[in-house]
């Protein structure tokens, strides 16, 4: 039994696509209750209850949607390029998706445990990009291609950030598997160790740039409610549409994770008395989607010229002088090489 | 750099407001919250609220309605149409009383200008209907409507006399 998965070329394939469902049908679960947690907290810090009719503390209400954008009618408009049009949510979910083969949620518990992780999360979420451009070109209309353009601008402008930033944790751990990060910073201070204290100015930077590149509020500029309509979204309604809500989410709590693997030290404990394991993992991305959602409520929209001096007057020169400063603790290891230990690690 | 805003600067770098925002925000998340669940709860309603139209009657069971027309005149938006004949007894009454609540503004000129408290808008605001034509109250409708609210429409102007 165990030869069969192991060595027939079937039982390989069979074993990857347990695999697969293994991360994808929990994660698409939980995508649900994110969606309600999203809007729990977005209510509450606005006096409101949210949803509470659906099951119990309206704890349903994600599917009862999921329910009702299947059931809904395909609305193309006349002038849609039709291949391209229904591709378009295709690609911006399979691209979320796929990023997860390289996320680790335990030690080991990965699909592909690749020696670049970060190389190919980084490509492929540059990726989801297309899914939006395809979407608003393919519409013909004059919104969606608006929100369209934006969103390509915005995406581009914040991966240059987020790579650097990234380059700097790739700098201190001397590795670009996400297995070889988190054993980097398990260290005897417990959450001291982990990346988030010497690298403090860099999580703030890739918390905002994660903001802007999945599109989230204060930066749904592509999106923009009260003078694009939807952006993209536009003129998708039913399926296509759901396929869209999903892919953006799961790209948000890829950033999660990215989040707490990069910088939190994704399963490791915070306190040596308690184990390691997949439920700090899990913790770690629930307080960082935390943060993503009440941003969502705290912060107005930024201004299209604003989200672009941001990104490359502010973020890209700050993040491009981190990674400098950090190449030079990993060279010289300055201040008697105390701060470059516990940054570098070496 | 003598005009330089350290302070400022500072805060803009420290991420201050957001922080200051995020302090109000989490106080808000832990509020009591403002929402009515509103089928099930519903808000407060003052004597005064002007909803859907009813026509009264006098305890004994007599139509209030003279169809003296006043409401009929004073309509802004021109929603009442009244008809009116001697009945065999000798009285005045409407033979037609019809609001088009299409129409209808709900401003309360026929409340107020009625000398006989006969059409009076009572606090029922839940009358949505499903056809357009539904909406286009007559006679019938307006006297069901009259012995439904009787008891919170008399209510409604006992409590709102002394001001008037």
């Amino acid at each position: 039994m165990v030869e069969f998965f192991t060595t027939t070329n079937l039982g390989i394939a069979l074993l990857i696509l347990g695999q697969c469902l293994l991360v994808v049908l929990p994660l698409l679960v939980a995508l649900a209750f994110l969606m309600y947690a999203d809007r729990k907290i977005w209510a509450a810090v606005q006096m409101r209850k949210g949803p509470n009719i659906v099951g119990a503390f309206g704890l349903l209400q994600s599917f009862a949607d999921f329910l009702k954008y299947i059931v809904k009618e395909v609305v193309v408009p006349a002038g849609a390029d039709k291949p391209v049009y229904f591709l378009a949510p295709m690609i911006s979910l399979v691209m979320a998706l796929i990023a997860w083969a390289a996320i680790p949620f335990n030690d080991g518990w990965v699909i592909s445990d690749l020696n670049v992780a970060i190389l190919y999360i980084f490509a492929v979420s540059s990726l989801e990009v297309y899914g939006v451009i395809m979407g608003g070109w393919a519409s013909n209309s004059k919104y969606p291609f608006l929100g369209a353009l934006r969103s390509a601008a915005q995406m581009v402008s914040y991966e240059v950030s987020i790579g650097l930033i990234i380059i700097g944790v790739i700098l201190s751990s001397g590795s670009m598997n996400f297995g070889d990060i988190v054993q980097a910073q398990d260290g005897e201070y417990g959450l001291f160790s982990w990346y988030w204290l010497p690298h403090l100015p860099m999580v703030v930077l890739f918390f905002i740039s994660a903001l802007a590149e999945t599109n989230r509020p204060p930066f749904d500029l592509p999106e923009a409610e009260s003078e694009l309509v939807a952006g993209y979204q536009v003129e998708y309604s039913s399926t296509p549409f759901l396929l869209f809500m999903i892919g953006e989410l799961v790209a948000i709590v890829l950033m999660c994770a990215l989040m707490s693997l990069l910088f939190f030290g994704g399963w490791l404990s915070p306190v040596s008395w308690l184990p390691d394991g997949i439920w700090w993992m899990i913790l770690k991305m629930l307080a960082v989607f935390f943060m993503i959602s009440i941003v969502k409520a705290l912060v107005p929209r930024y201004r299209y010229d604003q989200l672009m001096r941001i990104g490359w007057k502010v973020f890209l020169p700050l993040s491009l002088a981190w990674v400098v400063l950090v190449a030079f603790f990993a060279q010289y290891g300055a201040f008697g090489g105390a701060y470059a230990r516990w940054a570098v690690g070496g | 750099m003598a005009d330089f805003d350290y302070v400022r600067a500072g805060k803009y770098f420290l991420l201050f407001d957001f922080f200051k925002g995020f302090g109000l925000g989490m106080k808000y998340f832990f509020s009591p919250k403002a929402t009515l669940n509103y089928p099930h709860e519903k808000g407060p309603l003052s004597p005064r609220f002007r909803g859907e139209h009813a026509l009264r009657r006098y305890s004994n069971g007599e139509e209030r309605c003279i169809a003296c027309k006043l409401c009929e005149a004073i309509c802004p938006a021109q929603a009442i149409t009244i008809d009116a004949e001697p009945r065999e007894d000798g009285s005045r009454r409407t033979t037609r009383y019809d609001i088009d609540m299409t129409k209808c503004i709900y401003c309360g000129f026929c409340q107020e200008a009625c000398p006989v408290d006969a059409i009076v808008e009572g606090p029922n605001f839940e009358f949505s209907t499903e056809t357009r034509e539904e909406l286009f109250y007559d006679k019938d409708k307006l006297l069901e409507n009259g012995d439904r609210w009787e008891a919170e429409i008399a209510r409604n102007l006992e409590m709102d006399a002394p001001y008037r």
